[in-house]
């Protein structure tokens, strides 16, 4: 074969490529539609009258075809239009269908409200071609910036500022709510009450770029010259700040999705200790979590299947021993099963626990499927922390303390223990680590913040049900730690803020919230094991690994990648 | 290394010692053995259940077990070929319920279900099993081939997310409401065996339920595809050098174990005659108890594993728990289930028939 001959074959297995991504997009995009998730985001505005955020997804998934398929020198944007053609194809295609057959009555989501959306309230035979023009413009222009940093430079901070501007609105005009004079102005400017206006918008964006552009020139050669360890810690400095002083500036409704990321940062934290640092995988963790909640309601509560009547502060220790107790009890049985098996195990004895709440057998204790009701908000002096902030700060303070235990843990010789039983068992015990006692620890440690967290969330809600402890609960905390990174504490945080306290903000999400964390554990699991904010020794040990790896490939003789 | 093995290996001053561990596992034990027999004991004792009513239950669980059987067949095969717990097996088989569903559903209303019922479920079945094996292989496609040599609890991990967007997928496709699967007459009688009555569905899933397990024991163990499936579970890499295409074997276990998904699923959901998106997370894990039980990658192991784990929680309310007076035994149907998965978990976890994956498994 001639070099020419090479170089065609290689350009045509590159067209072939960037039309697949687009395709690979575009199916991402129809089952967006077709679960109903696209119509939701398209209820939302980002600009009234102009932009949704619907639209907004199509126009992205185009543009990041684009993107991906420019990665080649040649003929990027010729790439980069084909791919935001495939990926718009599906959706064209979806828009005929639904034009020829009413398929509503199947998927319940296929309404004529999405086709509207689809065609812009154009004749389906213009409306398919229009969509496909889209795809192509949005595709160049991904194309575009990712083959000309400048232009990406100049464009995307001010869209990116609109987009967040629009998105969170509700949000931030309630913060801004309280103020009058020059912001308020500046508020009723770019917002009305629906929403961000095409003035606003336009505003936005050019404000955010001049900024950009002349803070970006000053600060970029600094912030550059900055280790990546010191950049972290201004950004977690900057997060945490947030944290702590957001409820308190924004209200109850910030306050409240706080709290519930404050409460899985706590569960969060435990189960990392199990996971991330054990390396003992428990989907079961859920139990302790109940175990917490259904304690404190059981020790304080005003109903008739309480046992006690004690204040919040002793309720809350006793819950967390108990928690711990049932962590051991549970880690007991199951300290000789192994990897994949003790994740299934764990999830029986989980699941074991909810069967009997939920019966009959446990109801005269319980309260079966009714809970415990009228749990008091905890006191201090005379103070009721009834509000979600008070309550907020209390998850505050009682994360803090768990971070700072586990930080501790982590470096400690137990903690080291630990490390070496996820490495390797076999070897961990040869090296005369106690294997029971240093499991048998994880599951109660574990327990012991997940205990707590639960303790918090029943005097939260004044009430338990079993409904809320479902094994989706534990599925929740792995994914955060997951895309977090294992075993890294600022990776709880981050994991728990990204999954689930932005899906609490955009409140419609929430029943999409699953199929989101779905699709998150197998894209992470796949681009970045390690996570976001990975622990150092774990990312060590994955570039460790590749390189093996890459030793490996040579010799490799099963097609298990093509 | 099995819960005794490990306890056993903890260390110990002088012969007989007995660690708390050990202690903790025979507690268990005796526990669960105490429950069996003064159950079953008091179970004879009270003779609160007529002998229709044992042979009812027998029944129920024969049925229930065949359905288990089948899909543990797919969680064996696939574990047997890449080590892999495919924790979305169950939703498969919700997708083979749903598919089957909106063929019957329509089937139903026009009477052709009651009119035809051979050609009718062979329509049922067909669709459902095309959609199973069809989403089987996408998730082998896209989320488990890239996990191939991986190690560790990525490939888990993943296989649980893959389960959670194909139970989020069906529900926002075709909503969280449960559906009622349709009953046509003829499925709803019964007709007498020995005094005993038999409901002919029960028959029917029973029957086509052997048919099929017969068919894919013949499929592995006579073809040559079945042959080169035995040889990758036994050693992927020699059976990569003696030229047989990995690739081809596992699309092919997924497809053998999509289609028992599929066929499990219609039968799962005309048994309980109704579909949500949840449908298959519960049969999912406890199949999956049965394939450990029976010996994960034993194909007869997880049949026998499956009927026998039907069996037990269709019998054991009335038998183990009743007989102990604890109130409304059939509500904690689950619980047993679930115990016997974590005993085997704990105690057998190479299953009741020996010991041939063991080594592969650590």
């Amino acid at each position: 074969m001639t070099a020419v001959e090479h170089g065609r074959a290689g350009a045509a297995l590159a067209w072939r490529r960037a039309a697949l991504v687009g395709l690979g997009f575009g199916a991402g995009a129809l089952h967006l539609a077709a679960v109903g998730v696209l119509l939701m985001l398209h209820q939302r505005w980002i600009v009234i009258d102009t932009l949704s955020l619907g639209q907004a997804t199509v126009l992205l998934l185009a543009g990041g075809a684009g993107a991906m398929a420019a990665r080649d020198a040649d003929a990027r944007l010729a790439r980069g239009a084909l791919a935001g053609l495939c990926a718009t194809l599906p959706l064209a295609l979806l828009s005929l269908a639904m034009d020829a057959v009413t398929l509503q009555p199947i998927f319940i989501v296929l309404t004529p409200d999405l086709q509207a959306m689809l065609t812009l309230g154009m004749p389906p035979l213009l409306a398919a071609p229009a969509l496909l023009l889209v795809g192509v413009a949005a595709g160049l222009l991904g194309a575009a910036l990712r083959a000309i940093p400048a232009l990406s430079r100049a464009l995307l901070p001010g869209a990116i500022a609109v987009l967040i501007a629009g998105v969170f609105q509700e949000l931030i005009q309630l913060m801004l709510q309280q103020y009058e004079g020059p912001v308020g102005e500046a508020r009723d400017f770019v917002y009305t009450w629906e929403g961000l206006t095409q003035q606003g918008a336009v505003t936005v964006f050019v404000v955010v770029t001049l900024i950009a552009q002349l803070a970006g020139r000053a600060a970029r050669g600094r912030v550059a010259a900055m280790e990546p360890a010191r950049r972290r810690q201004i950004w977690a400095g900057i997060a945490l700040a947030a944290i702590v002083i957001l409820p308190a500036a924004a209200g109850s409704y910030i306050g409240q999705v706080l709290m519930l990321v404050g409460l899985y940062i706590l569960m969060g934290i435990g189960l990392n200790l199990e996971v991330g640092l054990a390396g003992l995988l428990d989907l079961g963790f859920v139990a302790f979590f109940a175990v917490g909640a259904y304690s404190t309601a059981l020790l304080t509560a005003d109903a008739p299947n309480a046992l006690m009547h004690l204040s919040y502060w002793a309720a809350m220790p006793i819950s967390v021993l108990l928690a711990v107790c049932v962590g051991v009890l549970f880690g007991l049985p199951v300290l000789g099963v192994r990897g994949d098996y003790l994740a299934v195990a764990t999830m029986g004895l989980g699941e074991i626990v909810r069967v009997i709440v939920l019966s009959d057998f446990g109801a005269p204790l319980l309260g079966g499927a009714q809970g415990v009701l009228h749990i008091p908000k905890p006191q201090i002096g005379s103070y009721t922390l009834s509000s979600p902030v008070a309550l907020f700060y209390l998850t505050l303070v009682a994360a803090a303390i768990a971070a700072f235990i586990a930080w501790r843990l982590e470096n400690s010789r137990l903690g080291r223990a630990w490390m070496a039983l996820r490495d390797d068992e076999d070897v961990a015990q040869a090296l005369g680590i106690n294997l029971v006692r240093s499991k048998l620890l994880a599951y109660g440690l574990g327990a012991a913040f997940a205990g707590l967290a639960g303790s918090i969330f029943a005097t939260m809600l004044s009430s338990v049900y079993p409904s809320s402890f479902q094994l989706l609960i534990s599925i929740n905390v792995l994914a955060l730690i997951i895309v977090g990174g294992m075993g890294s504490l600022p990776g709880v945080v981050l994991g728990s803020v990204v999954l689930i306290g932005l899906p609490e903000l955009l409140r419609e999400f929430g029943e999409y919230r699953y199929l989101f964390y779905g699709a998150v554990l197998v894209v992470m699991m796949r681009l970045r094991p390690e996570g976001l904010w990975p622990s150092d020794v774990r990312q060590r040990e994955l570039h460790a690994g590749d390189e093996t790896a890459a030793l490996d490939a040579g010799a490799d003789l099963l097609p298990a990648r093509e | 290394m099995s819960g005794a093995q490990l306890a056993r290996s903890q260390p110990r001053i002088s012969v007989g010692r007995v660690s708390p561990v050990d202690i903790v596992l025979w507690s268990l034990r005796i526990l669960v053995l105490f429950v069996v027999f003064a159950g079953t004991i008091g179970a004879i004792v009270k003779d609160r259940y007529t002998a229709a009513q044992w042979f009812d239950f027998v029944m129920f669980g024969l049925t229930i077990g065949a359905i288990y059987a089948q899909i543990a067949l797919g969680y064996t095969m696939v574990y047997g070929v890449l080590r892999l717990i495919n924790f979305a097996h169950g939703d498969i088989v919700m997708c083979g319920a749903f598919a089957g569903y909106f063929v019957a559903s329509p089937l139903d209303r026009s009477g052709f279900l009651t009119d035809h019922p051979v050609i009718g479920m062979a329509a049922i079945l067909a669709v459902a099993v095309a959609t199973s094996t069809g989403i089987a292989l996408l998730t082998e496609r896209i989320a488990y081939r890239p996990f191939r040599r991986v190690a560790g609890s990525g490939p888990l991990i993943a296989a649980i997310g893959v389960s959670f967007f194909l139970e989020q997928t069906f529900r926002g496709m075709f909503g969280s409401s449960v559906k009622s699967y349709p009953a046509p007459a003829w499925q709803r009688s019964t007709f007498e065996v020995w005094g005993f009555n038999v409901p002919r569905i029960d028959v029917l899933v029973i029957g086509l339920a052997i048919v099929f397990m017969a068919g894919l024991y013949l499929i592995v163990q006579r073809t040559k595809m079945g042959t080169a499936m035995r040889a990758v579970a036994e050693d992927a890499e020699a059976a990569a050098l003696m030229g047989i295409d990995v690739n081809k074997v596992v699309v092919f276990t997924f497809v053998l174990g999509g289609a028992m998904a599929g066929i499990a699923g219609v039968f799962y959901a005309f048994v309980y005659k109704q579909v949500y998106f949840f449908m298959g997370f519960t049969p999912g894990i406890k199949a999956f108890g049965a394939a450990v039980l029976g010996g994960i990658g034993s194909i007869p192991g997880a049949m026998i594993g499956g009927v026998f784990l039907g069996l037990v929680e269709s019998v054991g309310p009335s038998l183990f728990l009743d007989g102990l007076g604890i109130p409304a035994p059939y509500q904690l149907r689950d619980l047993i289930a679930f115990t016997l998965l974590i005993m085997v978990l704990i105690f057998r976890p190479n299953g009741i028939f020996g010991e041939r994956m063991a080594k592969q498994r650590a």
